[in-house]
């Protein structure tokens, strides 16, 4: 059926520009971009997939063999799982109304014209290019620290009590090191969304006596929300898997405080080398990301066919 | 009063509030670069005003194999800049200008592998990596970074190809272009400033990459970001020291990036947001 559709359309050469004669080349140049991510993604999925369904730990090579859910029931029963995903859950929550919010006002700030605009800006998006290892180290060790660290030595200064950061606020202290590094992020893209407002429109909204509140809230704001849902979605993946600011700082700790499920699966699988249990917990972080990914393509692919309109 | 004095009070109320808000996010990075010109003893110390030494970063030469790692960390950044780019530009100039049926479906499927949390697959990587031999070499991180920054690169280039007019192109090909020729004599000049930003966003990735270095390098291929973590122990408590080799690990790519901010948005973004 579908071949003799073909064939009716093709012999029409009224569009020779679709397929050049004798340039298959161009096809082919998909080839190797194509195949490297095909087997990135099939072969360690199906390996985490496999994985966890047998018993397999790297210290206990008698323990073999099919283990059916074993490995899940196992992690489920884990008293660090449900921890971890509350802890993701919170991570990623607080770090998104921070630096969401954070960027929203920044960006309408930087908006104005205003003394040293483009250096001050230098200033803001810096942070993001820190390596997160400097970026836990320096706020560990010189900022938060309960004795010599800054905020400490401040505090004392207006003759309060010091606090120490990552003992007694772990999740807390995470949250504000990762929020530092991610403010800049959506500042950066939401000024750049916000920079494409229209000026006629703004200047429109003035005439008919729109204030600064309603003009944010009936202009600025729906013209950001696109903006918004991306920085939101992209953050959510990359937060998804924050690492090593919580193996520089807290080592998950005290206890599981701060443990995410990307720590628990590095602990299980290269700490206690139970390979099928922390596989089984990659199979949940998959799950996660999907979700989210799932709408961001689906936002990402109206663009893309607005694309093509134009 | 005057609206032109309204007008100043205002720049002014916003530049003072702006600038307030600046410096306190920048703060950290600042007294990084203050604190590393310090010696350990006036590390402890809130002054600014010191007599500035260099003593920390020959401590950090003497006593760490510093050069060995910032040149790990130049090798696996230019190696994936170089390779995801060889791997991305014919990818992407086959799909903005001979666009199929699927080349859609095509785009979003490589942005969906992006998606897929490393913690996922850090087990059979990590499993794999060892059985072939590729634990902590830096082909091994190269080729990590490599597939992970590869769809942001695919589109990236993608977005940028799509601006260029395709009448130029098809003029080449009519004249007797070969698709090589019509790419490098053609594309290539006139798409030069976008691919060097797709490069620029991917030499900052994968210079900050700390995941999967962390995971699978250690003493022989580990790039700085593992040898900045190696201060997480007691070490760390040497400011001087600590601020001195994070700073260098850290002054690089902030320029880089700081150069192609306006760039980055959109290779952030896949295009979503210019």
């Amino acid at each position: 059926m579908q071949e003799t559709t073909s064939v009716a359309v093709s012999p029409a050469p009224a569009v020779p520009r679709e397929k050049p004669r004798g340039r298959s080349l161009p096809r082919w140049l998909l080839v190797p971009s194509v195949g490297a991510l095909l087997i990135w993604m099939i072969i360690p999925l199906g390996m985490t997939l496999y994985f966890s369904g047998i018993n397999y730990n790297l210290l206990n090579p008698d323990l073999s063999g099919f283990a059916g859910m074993e490995n899940y029931s196992f992690l489920w029963t884990d008293p660090a799982f449900w921890p971890s995903i509350f802890n993701t859950i919170v991570l990623i929550g607080s770090a998104l109304v921070i630096t969401v919010g954070g960027g929203i006002l920044l960006a309408v700030l930087f908006d104005q014209p205003f003394m040293g605009q483009g250096y001050a800006r230098l200033l803001v998006i810096a942070p993001f290019f820190v390596m997160p290892t400097v970026s836990a180290l320096i706020w560990k060790n010189m900022l938060m620290h309960p004795v010599y660290g800054l905020i400490a030595k401040v505090m004392i200064f207006f003759g309060l009590e010091p606090i120490d950061w990552l003992g007694e606020y772990p999740m807390f202290s995470i949250i504000v090191i990762v929020s530092w590094q991610w403010l800049p992020f959506a500042f950066l893209i939401l000024l750049t969304a916000i920079q494409s407002l229209d000026q006629e429109q703004k200047e429109a909204a003035q005439l008919d006596g729109a204030g600064p509140i309603s003009m944010f809230i009936h202009i600025v704001l729906p013209h950001l929300k696109r903006a918004i849902a991306v920085v939101v979605m992209i953050e959510t993946i990359f937060l998804l898997s924050i690492f090593a600011e919580i193996y520089t700082t807290t080592a998950g700790g005290p206890g599981t405080a701060t443990t995410n499920l990307a720590y628990l699966i590095y602990s299980l699988g290269l700490q206690q080398f139970d390979v099928g249990m922390a596989s089984a917990g990659g199979v949940v972080a998959v799950i996660m990301a999907n979700i989210v990914a799932f709408f961001l393509i689906r936002m990402l692919s109206k663009n893309l066919k607005g694309e093509y309109e134009k | 009063m005057t609206p032109a004095t309204m007008r100043t009070m205002r720049y002014t109320g916003t530049s003072v509030l702006a600038w307030v808000v600046a410096i306190a996010v920048f703060f950290p990075i600042f007294w990084i670069a203050v604190t590393a010109f310090k010696t350990e003893q006036q590390a402890y110390d809130l002054s600014v005003f010191f007599m500035p030494t260099l003593e920390s970063f020959r401590e950090v030469f003497a006593r760490s194999d510093y050069l060995h790692f910032a040149w790990n960390s130049i090798l696996i950044s230019v190696g994936v800049t170089l390779l995801s780019l060889l791997l991305a530009v014919p990818a992407a100039y086959s799909m903005a200008f001979f666009p199929g049926k699927k080349t859609q479906q095509v785009l979003l499927w490589m942005l969906s592998t992006k998606m897929m949390p490393s913690v996922g697959v850090l087990v059979p990587i990590y499993l794999i990596w060892k059985d072939s031999g590729l634990l902590d070499t830096v082909t091994g991180l190269v080729i990590i970074y490599t597939l992970i920054n590869l769809p942001i690169a695919v589109w990236m280039a993608f977005t940028y190809f799509n601006e260029v007019p395709k009448e130029i192109l098809e003029a080449g090909r009519i004249d007797g272009a070969s698709t090589w020729q019509e790419m490098i004599h053609l594309l290539l000049p006139m798409s030069l400033p976008g691919i060097a930003s797709t490069g620029l966003l991917l030499l900052i990735l994968s210079w900050n990459e700390a995941f999967w270095s962390i995971n699978l390098s250690s003493a022989n291929a580990a790039p700085l970001t593992v040898f900045i973590a190696s201060y997480s122990s007691p070490e760390g408590l040497f400011w001087a020291k600590l601020s001195a080799a994070s700073l260098l690990a850290i002054a690089p790519i902030l320029v880089v990036g700081w150069l192609s901010q306006k760039q980055l948005v959109r290779g952030l973004t896949f295009g979503a947001v210019k």
